[in-house]
């Protein structure tokens, strides 16, 4: 176990604590540099994902795992970013200038939503965001002369200062991979500052916040605001990943799946946004891996065990019916939120933590140290 | 002029009346207890100053400003900081970052620039950090730096929610029921806190207080409140003499 | 005029149906705080029960709609012992969460199962209409406005005139107080979730003729219900109804009258309206935090 000797303010300042901070994160990046080179270029693509999807996760994690205000309304803004972004596109618009032109215009729309939010709480508010959301959908739908209506747009070829950046090559990886760092690096200036500070003191406290001379509607649009203008910039992205977009792709569904990549990875941490995109965008390669090889594994080790070859191949082709059935990935996904709040509610980050004091501690660990407090008195109607 | 004052304060919910006509002022520098027996309306007079509610009717003045129309967040940036009567701390994050927050009302950083992290950032916090370990020395909390407060038993949450609120660098501070849940000997280092918040800080305190002995060794006067109304001003001493406070602890 | 009065009751009708899921959803969050998102699916679930009592085994429409309630009275306690109740006392989110997890394995097992087809069931409302002069009522919307009427009035009386209503209320406000009080808590959950289960089935079948039932169907009228409750102020079981049928008139009326499209985000913007002026909802009680 390693003892920090505190010797300046500093030392609580720097975003890498001590040097073993900077050798694993070194060791990640370079793994993430030579990735695009040595990865199948399905995985690669799922990177890419991975990528836009982290991204939206360190946006909403600001608003619903720091300022504590919960949303469903995330697909919303990734919309609008993606739009802007095909919008801008057909009048040749530089990459630039309409990536920063969506980041902004959501941010805007944000803060807008952020606004009338202020007022509402707990459950109210997610209604709230859900409705935003479907009025978005909507209007994406209607709206013929600027969206195309429900025939989507098409999304062009990125080009960046002259150079085609294809959305699957490796630069668009490599772009993918910046945005989400700087993202992250931004997050984590923030969260050390006082503004963050305020975000997290809202989420515990308004009273106490207000008291202590937090302007708390101020800090909650503002938190709004950047929540959006992250999952915009993502909207750039995922627009130039799909190289097309259409009202049906921003639906509430979406909007869970962002909420599902940060219980999952842990709603009190970045690392939980990262770990729980990976999580989430794997799911698929996963599912694929079931449809193909489960079935001819199965009943390999049928056969290993004295079935004979109809018995076998019946196995076969069951587990095949079942791994294939319409649906699977709902029920799945299911599963995953239900365990997960059940019996994981600290997250992947939190599991990763668990196992890393376990071995720190070695024989003196104990489960109580992250035991979750039961509250069965406080009403939350009364916050 | 009274550096503090409160006139003709009142506070209604329907028909009842918690804060009824209450005029009272405070002079810079001293310690002004408020007592009386539960529901005599004492905290909701706090929750009027710092705005949690809008007063019926009544003005609240602050350094000869009125400060009735304020809106709550601006209270601490005048100067007027405050603790809770059940502890109003950020419970999800470490007692530094706590204190931090109350050193709010001094950062003027902007957005932009805290995405940066910019030097002016960096040695804004530098500061505030100085400032904090000060309150940190000055109140023993050494200890506890980067404890989260979910962990922390009562009496140091209590300490720290007092730290918060001198981090603010006040000029009136408003304690709501300190010694509340404390043990003898914290509620006797309490009572040292108070006087040197006076003396060395040179900070105005106004307090609601229960436990009379606390009351007694550190006011220098003392209003006595029961059913939203002032029964009696004055020393210490003569206000526990006065016979309509008598009357309303024996419930005579 | 005629028409008018002819999109009303189909408004109401339809508004009635988003009246008894939201009940549900007051149900649940008026005993436990709990906002249960998964509502709308266990009324999927409960029409598909009856489909299969009556449509597929050939029951009497009575006998089936009954089987189909008792079946998902015990399936609700079983998703409350099972989803629910490790992780009461905790944030609300997390249940929140939990229940959204327990609708998509619902949706997703039911498509498994029946098919992602559309289905009927005949019931005796079927195809009856009411002729009052030249105003034409269909049977199987008249019926589920009585059904709706009947069973608010009975949840009403049982949550503000039995023991057992006390007890809900008792232990939504403070459950370890409840506790201590000598209310069985965990018995009290358990049973408002069957009868939130059970109204949803009730709903859910009442649809029947109105809609087909598909494995969405308990999404897509569980996002409509959802308005309807928060509407109503989350909490009350009038405010419930009256919000469903005010959100069931707005679609109703949309539909009708404005351009298309309107139908569909019309009830949102009239909530997101009310939100904005009474963010408790309409019938709900302003509550705020003693410090």
């Amino acid at each position: 176990m390693r003892f920090l000797f505190k010797t300046d303010y500093e030392d609580d300042i720097r975003l890498f604590p001590h040097s073993g901070y900077i050798v694993s994160y070194g060791i990640l990046l370079a793994f993430l540099a030579v990735a695009p080179f040595v990865l199948s270029s399905y995985l690669v693509s799922q990177l890419v994902f991975v990528c836009i999807y982290a991204t939206v996760g360190v946006g909403l994690m600001i608003l619903t795992g720091f300022t504590g205000q919960a949303s469903l309304g995330h697909a919303a803004f990734l919309a609008i970013g993606a739009y802007t972004a095909a919008y801008l596109q057909q009048y040749n618009v530089p990459f630039p200038v309409y990536f920063l032109a969506g980041g902004l215009l959501t941010g805007v729309v944000g803060a807008l939503v952020g606004f009338p939010a202020l007022r509402l709480t707990g459950i109210y508010l997610v209604i709230a965001t859900i409705s935003f959301a479907f009025i978005v959908e909507e209007v994406l739908a209607r709206w013929e002369s600027v969206t195309h209506g429900n025939e989507g747009m098409r999304v062009k070829t990125l080009s960046l200062f002259g150079q085609a950046v294809p959305q699957n090559g490796p630069a668009f990886y490599f772009l993918c991979l910046g945005v989400l760092i700087l993202t992250i690096i931004g997050t984590l200036n923030l969260l050390r500052s006082p503004t963050g500070r305020a975000f997290v003191a809202i989420r515990d406290s308004e009273t106490a916040a207000r008291s202590m001379g937090v302007n708390v509607s101020l800090y909650k649009v503002k938190s709004f605001a950047i929540s959006a203008a992250i999952t915009g910039l993502a909207g750039v992205l995922f627009a130039h990943k799909l190289s097309f977009i259409s009202p049906e792709m921003f639906t509430l569904q979406l909007s869970i799946e962002f909420i599902i990549v940060i219980l999952i990875g842990g709603t009190f941490s970045l690392h939980g946004a990262v770990l729980g995109a990976i999580f989430l965008v794997m799911i698929d390669p996963f599912l694929t891996y079931l449809k193909d090889d489960l079935p001819v594994i199965i009943a390999g080790i049928a056969a290993t065990f004295g079935a004979d070859s109809i018995t076998a191949g019946k196995i076969h082709g069951n587990v095949a019916a079942i791994a294939s059935a319409n649906g699977l990935k709902g029920a799945i996904y299911g599963v995953i939120i239900v365990l997960f709040v059940l019996f994981e509610p600290l997250g992947l980050y939190g599991r990763w933590l668990k196992i890393k004091l376990f071995f720190q501690l070695f024989p003196l660990y104990k489960r109580a140290t992250f035991k979750r407090q039961k509250i069965y008195v406080k009403s939350e109607r009364n916050r | 002029m009274s550096y503090f004052r409160a006139e003709n304060l009142s506070l209604h919910f329907g028909g009842l009346k918690a804060v009824d006509s209450v005029s009272f002022a405070v002079e810079k520098g001293e310690i002004l207890s408020i007592i009386g027996p539960n529901g005599a309306g004492k905290s909701s007079i706090f929750n009027l100053i710092s705005r949690i509610y809008p007063p019926t009717s009544g003005k609240i003045f602050f350094e000869d400003q009125d400060i009735t129309e304020q809106p709550a967040y601006e209270i601490a940036g005048l100067g007027i900081a405050r603790t809770f009567q059940n502890i109003e701390l950020f419970e999800n994050a470490t007692m530094l970052s706590n204190l931090l927050v109350g050193r709010h009302r001094h950062s003027s950083t902007q957005l932009w620039q805290e995405l940066l992290f910019l030097p002016s950032v960096r040695a804004g916090e530098k500061l505030h950090r100085r400032r904090v370990e000060q309150v940190i020395e000055f109140l023993d909390l050494e200890a506890y730096r980067d404890k989260l407060i979910s962990g922390l038993p009562y009496g140091v949450r209590k300490v720290i929610e007092l730290a918060r609120a001198l981090c603010s660098e006040p000029k009136l501070i408003l304690l709501d029921e300190p010694s509340s849940g404390l043990n003898v000997e914290e509620t006797g280092d309490m009572s040292f806190w108070i006087r040197d918040m006076k003396t060395e800080l040179g900070i105005t305190v106004l307090m609601v207080e229960h436990d009379m002995t606390l009351v007694n060794r550190v006011s220098d006067r003392v209003i006595a409140l029961n059913y939203g109304r002032v029964l009696a001003m004055g020393s210490p001493s003569e206000v526990q003499r006065h016979p309509d406070v008598v009357a309303a602890y024996l419930g005579a | 005029m005629l028409d008018f009065v002819q999109q009303l009751v189909s408004g109401i009708a339809l508004g009635c149906v988003y009246g008894l899921i939201a009940l549900g959803f007051v149900l649940i969050y008026k005993a436990t705080e709990v906002v249960n998102f998964a509502q709308g699916d266990l009324m999927m679930l409960g029409g598909f029960f009856a489909f299969t009592f009556i449509g597929m085994l050939g029951l009497n429409y009575w006998l089936g709609f009954a089987g189909a309630v008792i079946a998902m009275a015990a399936f609700g306690m079983l998703a409350e012992r099972v989803v629910v109740r490790p992780i009461l006392g905790y944030p609300q989110f997390s249940i929140i969460m939990a229940t959204i997890g327990l609708g998509y394995f619902l949706r997703s097992v039911v498509g498994m199962i029946w098919g992602t087809d559309d289905f009927k069931i005949e019931t005796p409302f079927s195809d009856g209409v009411l002729r009052i002069g030249s105003l034409v009522l269909a049977y199987d919307k008249l019926s589920v406005i009585a059904a709706t009427i009947i069973l608010c009035a009975l949840l009403y009386l049982f949550f503000n005139r039995t023991t057992l209503g006390t007890a809900m209320r008792a232990s939504s406000e403070n459950m370890l107080a409840a506790y201590y009080m000598g209310i069985p808590v965990k018995r009290v959950v358990s049973i408002v979730w069957a009868i939130a289960a059970a109204v949803a089935t009730a709903a859910g079948v009442l649809l029947a003729p109105i809609t087909f039932i598909h494995s969405n169907v308990g999404l897509v009228l569980g996002l409509k219900a959802f308005p309807a409750a928060v509407l109503g102020g989350f909490g009350s079981i009038p405010g419930a109804v009256v919000g469903g049928v005010l959100i069931g008139v707005i679609e109703s009326m949309a539909g009708f009258y404005l351009p298309q499209g309107w139908k569909d985000v019309a009830p949102y913007i009239v909530l997101l309206v009310v939100l904005l002026l009474k963010p408790e909802g309409l019938f709900g009680i302003h509550m705020r935090k003693k410090v």
